[in-house]
């Protein structure tokens, strides 16, 4: 062997065990396990926008509507408010968030009415958004929910971009947390929610987010509407919170500040809720309802139902947390037919 | 243009459809397409289930366009249509570069490719018994079923294009094992698995005796440099008496021959031939009596009838299951088109023969009401075409009752509301009968330590059960669920039934608990359209 090699030889060597130093350090997790097990929210944690936007002076913060047209119904009642105009902004990129849970025809009232979607789709649209995305995590399968239940049709029809619920698209959030302007972290977990898997992808782009839900019988908490609607972006082992169904209903207007809910009661779903099946289940409701609280909507809402029974727990529940008012009459609401 | 050029753009376009549909066989995309085309045009298809149910089904009469070409050309099918063979071909052209003289060797005829015709035998002979296994090795199934369970489902782990929601298979392992054994052993022996355990090639290898167009060598010409051995694909010794029977009619030997002493033609006299498969009567007869011990061991087992398991829990539209038992080709057609991915390749659930069978494992899905998409595809009738009024026991279905693919369960040791004193009951949540099978009764009592609690603790109404298993599917407890579907009940067979009297029998009110509008439930939902499959992909019925 001579000088060269040997030089050649032990400078590969080194330059090897260099290397895998290097990239051993570099690679290296120094956590131990007590904070490896603990779910804390970081200043890496994604977490949600407030879309919510002031109302123009004078307007209603709920708005009733009676009637048969679909569209004069979500006219009215967005119209109490201050317009779609007062709320979206040419150039927003609007979610829209129905309930298309199940795998249904829209006759059934299981989930968001297509017309009543449409309807609002072009709202936004005259207001100048620049993109609308429909977005849900139904239950059953996603393409036969998206088909059946006419929502990718209307939203087609409306040019609206449909999300498909594809595992990429969810994200761990930071729920009931909010970024200021510095990028820290304000805001306190909910009851029931703290970082959980959620529909985020749409929620990257959005600018505004306008919830849809039907008015509809629920198993568990008595009646599902605006609030329980958004239960519809949760990923993960989100049937556990069946557990705490009411603690986490009132969790979600802590979860998500709107700009605006929408309440289709064209039609109720009266019993067997919240999946229904059958025509005889359903009575018609004629009523579109917009609202700035959805604790209010919802008030309202379950009025229409006519029952004995007080209200949801979550209702009163999230008033007491501060998350709105169960009050719907005290706010002054309009109340109109079309 | 050379007729192997031909071949190959011919082959393109086969494996293209063949692709094709693999791809559009979902929810969104299957529309009208005949998406079981291939299967449907399988004379192994159509003559094993002929054997076992005395019938030929819907379009498995298809399968005539192939048997007639086949008695005229020879074996082609293997070579110019077969998406398996073209799979094989391809990836040994691939991966298998060797030189000329390894390349003669390895296509020279081995005495061990009469194999295929033994197992083709035992098939035929088992069916006969009602035991339909050509869908373990037939290639048609064994590539639809390789594609769904393993192809299909890497390629969307690769770039998550395929599903909206991942679709996994239990067991995928074994048959993308399989598959890859195949594709390894074409490079020890190339088209091992045409040449040797194809049933199919074997069927069309025998029916290859009759065709009256065959490869023909001219003596005078030929300087018995073996060169056509270079790429022959079916080992079919075109340098000597050709084996028509192993011939696929590639054209590989014309190609490669310096002294165009190789032909195709019409009737050719003159030099030898071998007419008929190199087979042995004896080890025929024995074929013949494994063929039939496997059907009687199978059935020894009880697997199904006294036997039968629990798990055995067949797609809505299914036949009894000896029925079931000799239509099933393993295909898993039912398997790709099911939306929830509840459908899934059986191991032993069904017991030996049923390997590969569609069960339902509602751990990984569950079966959506308004959808009957396994029958669609089914091209032997194995899971019948219904219609969702069927399905559902509607309309002129109404007195015969909902199909029910078994029955839920409650596990009170596991359930939360029964054993942990914590509310639940997304079972009853997700329930898709109207009124639901899944009721609850209120429970009133204090934890340990005497605060007061109320909890809806959930029953079954077995009249209402149909099986679709949403229940497990959604229950949280999730490694060994608190609800859980099991196969009594169903509605396919007598002998696996619970109840004596049908749903129809007992008109039903709503509970009136609490609930002020509790007027009796009517038959009001008009169910409309569903004419056609694309009606019914379309959502047509429930309409008000």
């Amino acid at each position: 062997m001579d000088r060269r090699e040997f030089l050649r030889r032990v400078g590969g060597a080194g330059a090897a065990l260099a290397a895998a130093t290097a990239l051993g350090l570099k690679l290296h997790d120094s956590r131990a396990g007590d904070r490896y097990f603990r779910d804390l929210a970081t200043a890496e944690s994604q977490t949600l926008r407030r879309f919510r936007v002031e109302p123009p002076a004078g307007a209603k913060t709920l708005g009733i509507a009676h009637g048969s047209d679909v569209e004069a119904m979500v006219r009215a009642a967005v119209g109490a408010l201050g317009g779609m105009n007062a709320y979206i902004k040419p150039g927003d990129i609007v979610v829209l968030k129905p309930n298309v849970a199940f795998d249904r025809g829209p006759a059934l009232g299981a989930t968001t009415s297509p017309e009543v979607l449409g309807a609002v789709a072009k709202l936004v649209r005259e207001a100048g958004a620049r993109r609308i995305l429909v977005a849900d995590n139904p239950i059953n399968q996603p393409e036969g929910c998206f088909h059946k239940t006419g929502i990718q049709a209307a939203a087609a029809a409306a040019g609206c971009e449909l999300f498909m619920p594809s595992p990429d698209r969810f994200s761990e959030i930071a729920v009931g947390r909010f970024r200021t302007d510095q990028g820290a972290l304000e805001g306190s977990r909910g009851l029931a929610l703290d970082n959980w898997q959620f529909f985020y992808e749409p929620f990257r782009y959005a600018t505004k987010v306008i919830g849809i839900a039907p008015c509809k019988d629920h198993n568990l908490c008595g009646a599902s509407m605006t609030m329980k609607n958004w239960y519809g972006l949760l990923g993960g082992r989100r049937n556990q919170f069946h557990q705490q169904i009411h603690n986490i209903v009132s969790d979600f207007p802590l979860m998500m500040h709107p700009t605006m809910v929408i309440l289709d009661a064209t039609r109720i779903l009266m019993r067997h809720g919240p999946t229904g099946g059958s025509l005889s289940d359903l009575k018609p409701g004629n009523t579109v309802v917009a609202g700035l609280d959805m604790v209010s909507v919802d008030s309202y809402g379950y009025t229409l139902f006519e029952r004995r029974q007080p209200p949801p727990d979550y209702l009163a529940m999230a008033q007491e947390r501060g998350l709105g008012s169960t009050d719907w009459q005290g706010s002054g609401p309009a109340e109109l037919t079309v | 243009m050379r007729i192997t050029r031909v071949r190959v753009i011919v082959q393109a376009v086969s494996i293209g459809l063949f692709l094709f549909f693999m791809f559009i066989t979902s929810f969104s995309t299957l529309k009208g397409y005949p998406v079981s085309l291939f299967l449907e045009v399988d004379p192994l298809v159509a003559i094993a289930t002929t054997i076992a149910t005395h019938r030929v089904y819907q379009a498995l009469v298809w399968s005539l366009v192939l048997i007639l070409p086949t008695l005229l050309l020879g074996r082609f099918f293997c070579n110019w249509i077969c998406p398996m063979g073209i799979i094989l071909q391809f990836t040994g052209w691939l991966f298998n570069r060797r030189s000329d003289k390894d390349r003669l060797d390895s296509n020279r005829y081995r005495p061990f490719q009469q194999v295929k015709y033994y197992i083709l035998v035992g098939i035929l002979i088992a069916a006969a018994f009602g035991s339909l296994q050509n869908g373990l090795l037939d290639p048609i199934p064994t590539i639809y079923r390789s594609f769904t369970t393993s192809v299909l489902p890497t390629l969307d782990q690769a770039t998550g294009t395929v599903y909206v929601r991942p679709h996994q298979h239990q067991y995928a392992w074994l048959a993308g094992g399989l598959f890859v054994f195949f594709l390894a052993m074409n490079l020890l022996i190339p088209r091992f698995f045409c040449r040797t355990l194809c049933p199919l090639g074997a069927l069309l290898g025998w029916l290859s005796r009759f065709s009256l167009f065959r490869i023909h060598r001219n003596l005078d010409r030929c300087t018995d440099c073996d060169l056509c051995l270079r790429s022959c694909e079916g080992a079919s010794d075109p340098h000597s008496a050709l084996r028509q029977s192993e011939c696929f009619v590639c054209f590989n030997c014309i190609e490669d021959c310096p002294e165009d002493a190789l032909t195709y033609s019409f009737f050719p006299t003159g030099t030898g031939q071998v007419r008929e498969p190199d087979l042995n009567r004896r080890r025929t007869v024995f074929a013949v009596v494994v063929g039939g011990l496997f059907a009687a061991f199978a059935r020894g087992t009880g697997d199904t009838s006294s036997n039968f398991r629990r798990t055995c829990i067949r797609p809505p539209g299914s036949v009894a299951e000896p029925d079931f038992l000799e239509r099933c080709i393993k295909c898993d057609q039912c398997i790709r088109v099911c939306p929830t991915n509840v459908l899934q390749p059986a191991l032993y659930e069904a017991g030996l023969e049923g390997l590969w069978t569609p069960v339902m494992n509602m751990r990984m899905g569950y079966c959506e009401l308004n959808c009957t998409l396994c029958g669609q595809v089914c091209p032997t009738g194995a899971i019948q075409k219904i219609s969702i009024a069927q399905k559902r026991g509607e309309g002129e279905w109404a007195a015969v009752g909902p199909v029910v693919t078994g029955m839920a369960f409650y596990n009170r040791g596991r359930c939360l509301p029964w054993a942990m004193d914590t509310a639940c009951v997304v079972c009853e949540e997700v329930c898709p009968v109207s009124p639901k099978a899944i009721f609850t009764r209120e429970y009133r009592t204090t934890d340990r330590w005497g605060k007061e609690l109320v909890l809806r603790r959930p029953y079954i109404d077995p009249e209402l059960c149909i099986g679709c298993g949403i229940c497990e599917h959604e229950c949280p407890v999730v490694d060994d669920r608190a609800v859980y579907v099991t196969a009594v009940g169903e509605s396919r067979s007598k002998d696996r039934s619970l109840l004596l009297n049908k749903p129809a029998d007992a008109p039903r009110t709503s509970p009136p608990a609490g609930e002020p509008s509790a007027a009796p439930v009517q038959e009001s939902r008009a169910l409309v359209g569903f004419e056609s499959l694309t009606d019914l992909v379309h959502g047509g019925g429930e309409r008000a």
